[in-house]
């Protein structure tokens, strides 16, 4: 042991940090994917003029994103099997914890974009005769990813750094191996350097990679 | 071929237009002015039903743009219309504007389409600006590929809202040019513009508007000579001060 660092301790190690990290992953895509699809969904229901729709939907949104995230997980992971009578793992219980948490704040991040088109261009679309779902798609849409894809960006790092949260249930992240390791090792510098380096540089290029996307948008 | 009758609109107990009657015959070009606030704006999107109306009739051509069975969007495809703030879709270059409806709306293929577009360019005196987008162009060239994506429908009607409002002075001439060229061709317009010139050069009535009704409709020739109504005598005072 003694002092020093002893970066070897990463190699040994890799497989096992390898299968964190993608979990670690497994689980922003499929949370960032699920999230994306339901939170579109509710912000069209939160625009819509369906009788109760919206207040429903913003009922959701605010009960949602007042809740800290692991109090969700929390609560998903006891309720689902007293719901359902069934045991379920604890990484669907996690992904759907992490869905519907997600769903609240993309719901918002869309509902937005679709707000921020101008009244006018949907006048001027519907003016050439097309028809609503056509100036949707041609006109509204296109702007409105625009105006949003930084933001969904944004929110999706945040998610992935969120993963982490899912120790509290035993489910083994990129973050849990390398605490394991850590302990199992006495190795708690070199690891705990090697996760943040790891997560500033994905963060770092994504970020870099929203600016990229931010210029070359820029309306 | 438009005809607006007995159309009333409120918003909650406020009443934007009481009891306007009015009818544009082909080939005519009515300007239709008043002060801000007037009911003239929302007036003119009840002719392509862009405003819904509370009370009365607005048919084009014969067909009730207010009736449930009418299908508005074809109905409008025929209608070509010019706003105040452009609203050229700005994800798209100007041919792309051009295009669209034609392509979508229409089904014209993309030869066709474009074709109609390279030729409203040229007419527009734009043909160097097609691929450029709306933010490259100035006020006056951004409204004018407004009007050519409103024309590339071959519109029966052209319906302007303001459409000299929101330009510079020195820009305002070259899209008034572009319609007095529509109306001497025999065009079928209805303007709502404070251009008191170019209704004078170019109108063949003139529709006076205050508090959502229609205070005056008269010829052009008696409309400037002698408007019946105080209130549009206070308003052309105003207007022509300077």
């Amino acid at each position: 042991m003694g002092g020093g660092f002893d970066f070897a301790v990463l190699i040994r190690n890799a497989p096992f940090l390898w299968g964190g990290m993608v979990l670690t992953l497994q689980l922003t895509a499929l949370a960032v994917t699920g999230g994306l699809a339901l939170g579109l969904v509710l912000a069209v229901l939160r625009l819509s003029r369906i009788p109760f729709a919206p207040a429903l939907v913003a009922g959701y949104v605010n009960f949602l994103r007042s809740m800290p995230l692991i109090l969700a997980i929390f609560w998903f992971y006891t309720l689902i099997p007293k719901l359902t009578g069934q045991s379920v793992s604890s990484f669907y219980s996690v992904l759907i914890a992490f869905i519907l948490f997600e769903a609240a704040y993309y719901s918002e991040i869309i509902r937005a974009g679709i707000s921020s088109v101008r009244r006018g261009q949907i006048a001027a679309a519907l003016a050439l005769g097309l028809s609503n779902a056509q100036a949707m798609r041609y006109v509204v849409l296109p702007q409105a990813i625009r105006n949003m894809i930084p933001v969904l960006l944004t929110q999706s790092i945040v998610m992935l750094q969120d993963t982490s949260l899912v120790y509290v249930v035993g489910l083994r992240d990129f973050l849990t191996t390398a605490d394991i390791v850590a302990g199992r090792d006495s190795r708690p510098v070199e690891l705990y350097m090697f996760v943040a380096l790891t997560f500033l540089v994905v963060c770092f290029s994504a970020s870099r990679l929203v600016n990229r996307l931010r210029r070359r948008y820029a309306l | 071929m438009i005809e607006l009758k007995n159309v009333s609109k409120w918003y909650g107990e406020f009443r934007v237009l009481d009891d306007c009657s009015m009818r544009i015959a082909k080939g005519e070009v009515v300007v239709i002015c008043g002060p801000s606030g007037s009911g003239k704006s929302t007036l003119i999107k009840c002719m392509n039903g862009l405003e819904p109306f509370t009370r009365g009739e607005v048919t084009i051509d014969g067909i009730s743009v207010g009736a449930p069975d009418t299908q508005l969007p074809r109905l409008r495809a025929r209608i070509g219309m010019v706003f105040q703030n452009f609203e050229l879709f700005p994800h798209m270059s100007a041919a792309a504007n051009i295009n669209l409806a034609q392509l979508k709306v229409l089904g014209r293929d993309r030869a066709t389409a474009q074709a109609k577009t390279d030729e409203l360019l040229a007419r527009m005196g734009l043909a160097d600006h097609a691929t450029k987008f709306p933010a490259q162009l100035s006020g006056g060239q951004q409204q004018r590929v407004a009007i050519a994506r409103a024309l590339a429908m071959d519109p029966i009607a052209m319906l302007f809202d303001e459409p000299t409002s929101a330009l510079d002075p020195e820009m305002i001439t070259e899209v008034l040019d572009v319609m007095v060229g529509l109306a001497d061709e025999g065009m079928t317009m209805a303007v709502v513009t404070h251009e008191m010139g170019f209704a004078r050069k170019v109108a063949h009535r003139v529709v006076f508007m205050d508090e959502g009704a229609i205070i005056e409709d008269a010829s052009t020739a008696a409309f400037f000579g002698t408007p019946r109504s105080e209130r549009a005598q206070q308003f052309l005072s105003k207007i022509l001060q300077h």
